[in-house]
């Protein structure tokens, strides 16, 4: 060998000594798992839906401005589905689906005679998809340019699309199926909801609830929601409620009768906790609110490989050289190619 | 052979005939009257097929040619892609993000690398010098199946001309940034594994030294990458428990995933070994084949015990025999390229004959990558097709994947005409 084996070890045990240094910051980087000192959210209350799908309408005016989560160069009208029917200029939107060009989508579930609201047989009940920013969101933790960013403040789920590679690893990631692809586009986006926080500066707050008639959609501070939420669920059914509209500290209410909710508060414990939460009549299973999602921040999962990551490195070269060390104690002056 | 000279008049039928009789080769070209003197040189100096005659290789043959035919097209699709947009070249779609070219290029590309880092760590730290007959092909094979995994990659991501923007807004929390990463560290780290082959044939005695002098250092490094390669790939999949099938999702997955990188590494290995064996003028080393089936069983039943752990405390053994889709694919996946090889191995027969463990070999080979395709590609479809989503492979997916694979081969073929990739069989 051309090298001492001292300079060899010498140069081993320094890059060793490099890496774990350099592995001190890892200690910060993984994922908080507390909800931001001001998060904000959405509170979707189903059985207070009407399916005006006025919130979906006005997601995507105000979102197709500067800032807004749909907005790209040059844009003058939101991208509406209108299913290539130019007529009615092209206005005419019916997306089916959360797509690249829809971040919010009223649904409606139904089932038998579809009589009664909010009953689970022979009844019917709306429901709301949209992101749901999760407290540890998926989607930031996996995507490998930091194109996802949770706000440490408000703890909005936001994209940077400059930073974007689109592996799509968000999607594949995302528990609930939220972020959505410009597959149409030669330079695509992911899409998804990022609750309106290009209006907060103005005073402004999310779209979907402002512009909800009955209050079904209401924004807020998560914590103030989550009280609301779980105040709605301890009432008798029956009894009458005065239910803030588009802000839940709103002073505008809605008197009526508080219905029978089938299970808890979506959001308190799904994918580890989200900022939008959800409350309804049926349960969410049967409105495709998966089961199987875990209860618990699902970016732990990865943070249990990461941390390995430079134990590796130093476990190799020591080991490596140890071994190399032992197994080339005989044949000093042969050489290497 | 047919004669061209019918068709295309003398003139150029004459060529055509001369050039499909294998009767041109690169080395008759004087590079020094195009590049000049100095660059010239070089050129034929790494054109000179000479030393390698005796391994036979011809270069126009059909199969070559369907080769050199499937990489075109596959270049026109690339075009295409890049032009038009992910959606338009491929089926992906919202709730299937990744097909095909993550499935199998860059899961399976990366997977038939593994050989590389084992046999390359073998040589050069535990010393065992037997295998350092196989060291160069190993190694450049794994270079090849990188690269199809990196071009691959960057053709499926939907903005490809920023694909470098991991390696400078790191992001450590997210797995994809670790392989992003490893690709690019572990593809430098396999070319200057490689670069003696070029630096002998050109006699560059100075780059050959500092070469051989940070050598140790580079495998080391690329037995570190590689460990972390491997398992990452599966580690990509720890955040989907909801999403993958409970038949795959484990949080061993990226032990599961490099235990059975390695199987397969071993298995390419020795597949190529045989294979260039019976292909080349080259007899494959008799006790270096059997060294790398004993491997194959060893990892192998690791592997197996990994595995019927994960069903035993996991989705339980019913999950794959009640007949469902996943659960045949799993048996299948599991059958050809696990038990069916260990059942083989077993027999002393089959350890000692070079024939059988060829076979042995594929069978490992298909089940490995199908392992791969069911968890990149599959093992999805029950979350997928619940949501609404729906997803098979385009022609122009299809297409891309064979013209990649061809690539690796032909390049593979061109390396060994023209470096010294075999150095025992020169002396
Ligand atoms: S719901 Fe999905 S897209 Fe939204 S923050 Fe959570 S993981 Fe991200
Ligand atoms: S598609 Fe874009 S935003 Fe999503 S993980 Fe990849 S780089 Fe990040
Ligand atoms: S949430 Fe409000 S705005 Fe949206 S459909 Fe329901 S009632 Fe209408």
């Amino acid at each position: 060998m051309a090298i001492s084996r001292r300079g060899f070890l010498k140069g081993v045990a320094g890059g060793g000594g490099l890496l774990l240094v350099s592995g001190i910051p890892l200690a910060d980087a993984r994922m908080s798992t507390q909800l931001p000192p001001h998060a904000v959210g959405i509170l979707y209350d189903a059985t207070l839906c009407i399916g005006c799908k006025s919130c979906m309408v006005n997601c995507k005016e105000q979102n197709s401005v500067p800032g807004g989560a749909l907005y790209k160069k040059g844009m003058t009208a939101p991208p509406y589905e209108n299913g290539g029917v130019p007529g009615n200029n092209g206005i005419w939107d019916a997306p089916q689906e959360l797509s690249g060009k829809t971040l919010n989508i009223v649904k409606v579930y139904k089932n038998g005679t579809a009589e009664k609201k909010d009953t689970a047989v022979n009844g019917y009940s709306y429901f709301k998809q949209q992101c749901l920013h999760c407290v540890s969101p998926a989607c930031v933790s996996v995507c490998p340019a930091g194109a996802f960013r949770k706000d440490p403040e408000n703890g909005s789920v936001y994209y940077l699309a400059e930073r974007c590679i689109g592996c799509r690893y968000c999607q594949l990631a995302c528990p609930f199926g939220v972020p959505r692809y410009e597959w149409d586009s030669a330079w695509p986006e992911v899409r998804k909801c990022q609750l309106c926080r290009h209006r907060y500066a103005e005073g402004k707050y999310a779209a979907c609830a402002e512009f909800c008639p009955t209050g079904a959609t209401i924004f807020g501070k998560v914590v103030d929601l989550r009280n609301e939420a779980r105040y709605r669920l301890s009432l008798k059914p029956g009894t009458e409620y005065d239910f803030p509209i588009q802000t839940v500290d709103s002073t505008e209410k809605s008197r009526r009768p508080v219905a029978r909710y089938a299970d808890g508060v979506y959001g308190l414990t799904e994918a580890g906790g989200t900022q939008n939460i959800m409350l309804s009549g049926v349960s969410f299973e049967l409105l495709g609110f998966r089961k199987n999602i875990p209860h618990f921040d699902l970016p732990s999962l990865t943070w249990a490989y990461v941390r390995k990551v430079l134990w590796v490195f130093a476990g190799v070269f020591t080991g490596g050289t140890a071994i190399y060390t032992f197994t080339h104690r005989k044949d000093k002056e042969e050489s290497h190619d | 052979m047919i004669d061209t000279t019918k068709y295309v008049g003398p003139k150029w039928g004459g060529v055509i005939n001369r050039f499909m009789a294998d009767e041109y080769s690169l080395s008759d070209i004087d590079a020094t009257r195009y590049v000049g003197t100095k660059l010239g040189g070089v050129i034929n100096k790494l054109l000179d097929d000479t030393p390698s005659k005796d391994l036979g290789i011809k270069m126009v043959t059909p199969f070559t040619l369907v080769l050199v035919a499937l990489i075109g097209l596959a270049a026109v699709v690339a075009a295409y892609r890049l032009i038009f947009g992910i959606g338009a070249a491929s089926n992906l779609n919202d709730l299937w993000p990744w097909g095909l070219w993550i499935g199998f290029d860059v899961l399976g590309g990366v997977a038939m690398a593994a050989g590389a880092f084992l046999i390359a760590g073998a040589v050069y730290i535990l010393n065992w010098k037997k295998y350092k007959c196989i060291a160069r092909a190993s190694i450049l094979n794994a270079f090849f199946g990188y690269l199809l995994a990196a071009i691959s990659i960057t053709l499926d991501v939907g903005r490809s001309f920023v694909i470098w923007h991991p390696l400078v807004m790191w992001q450590v929390n997210s797995i994809m940034f670790i392989v992003a990463l490893h690709l690019v560290l572990y593809l430098t780290t396999l070319g200057t594994e490689s670069s003696p082959m070029v630096f002998e044939k050109l006699g560059w005695q100075r780059a050959l030294n500092f070469v051989s002098r940070i050598m140790i250092g580079a495998v080391m490094f690329g037995v570190a990458l590689s460990l972390l390669h491997q398992s990452s790939l599966g580690a990509n999949y720890l955040i989907v428990p909801a999403k993958l099938s409970p038949i795959w999702y484990s949080h061993l997955i990226p032990y599961h995933f490099l235990v059975s990188a390695i199987m397969l590494g071993l298995a390419i290995v020795s597949f190529e070994t045989l294979l260039t064996g019976k292909v080349f003028n080259h007899k494959p080393p008799r006790d270096v084949v059997e060294g790398l089936a004993r491997g194959v069983m060893i990892v192998g039943s690791v592997y197996l015990v990994m595995k019927v752990w994960h069903l035993a405390t996991g989705p339980g053994v019913g999950a794959v025999l009640d007949g469902s889709f996943l659960g045949n694919l799993y048996l299948i996946e599991m059958t050809v390229g696990v038990i069916l090889p260990l059942f083989l191995l077993s027999f002393r027969s089959v350890r000692t004959n070079l024939d059988r463990i060829f076979v042995v070999d594929i069978l490992v080979i298909l089940g490995v990558l199908m392992n791969r395709m069911d968890v990149g590609v599959f093992g999805v479809s029950e979350f997928a097709s619940r949501s609404g989503g729906d997803y098979f492979p385009s022609m122009m997916e299809t297409t891309l994947t064979m013209g990649m694979i061809a690539f690796a081969i032909l390049g593979f073929k061109l390396c060994a005409k023209y470096l010294p990739l075999f150095p025992e069989s020169h002396h």
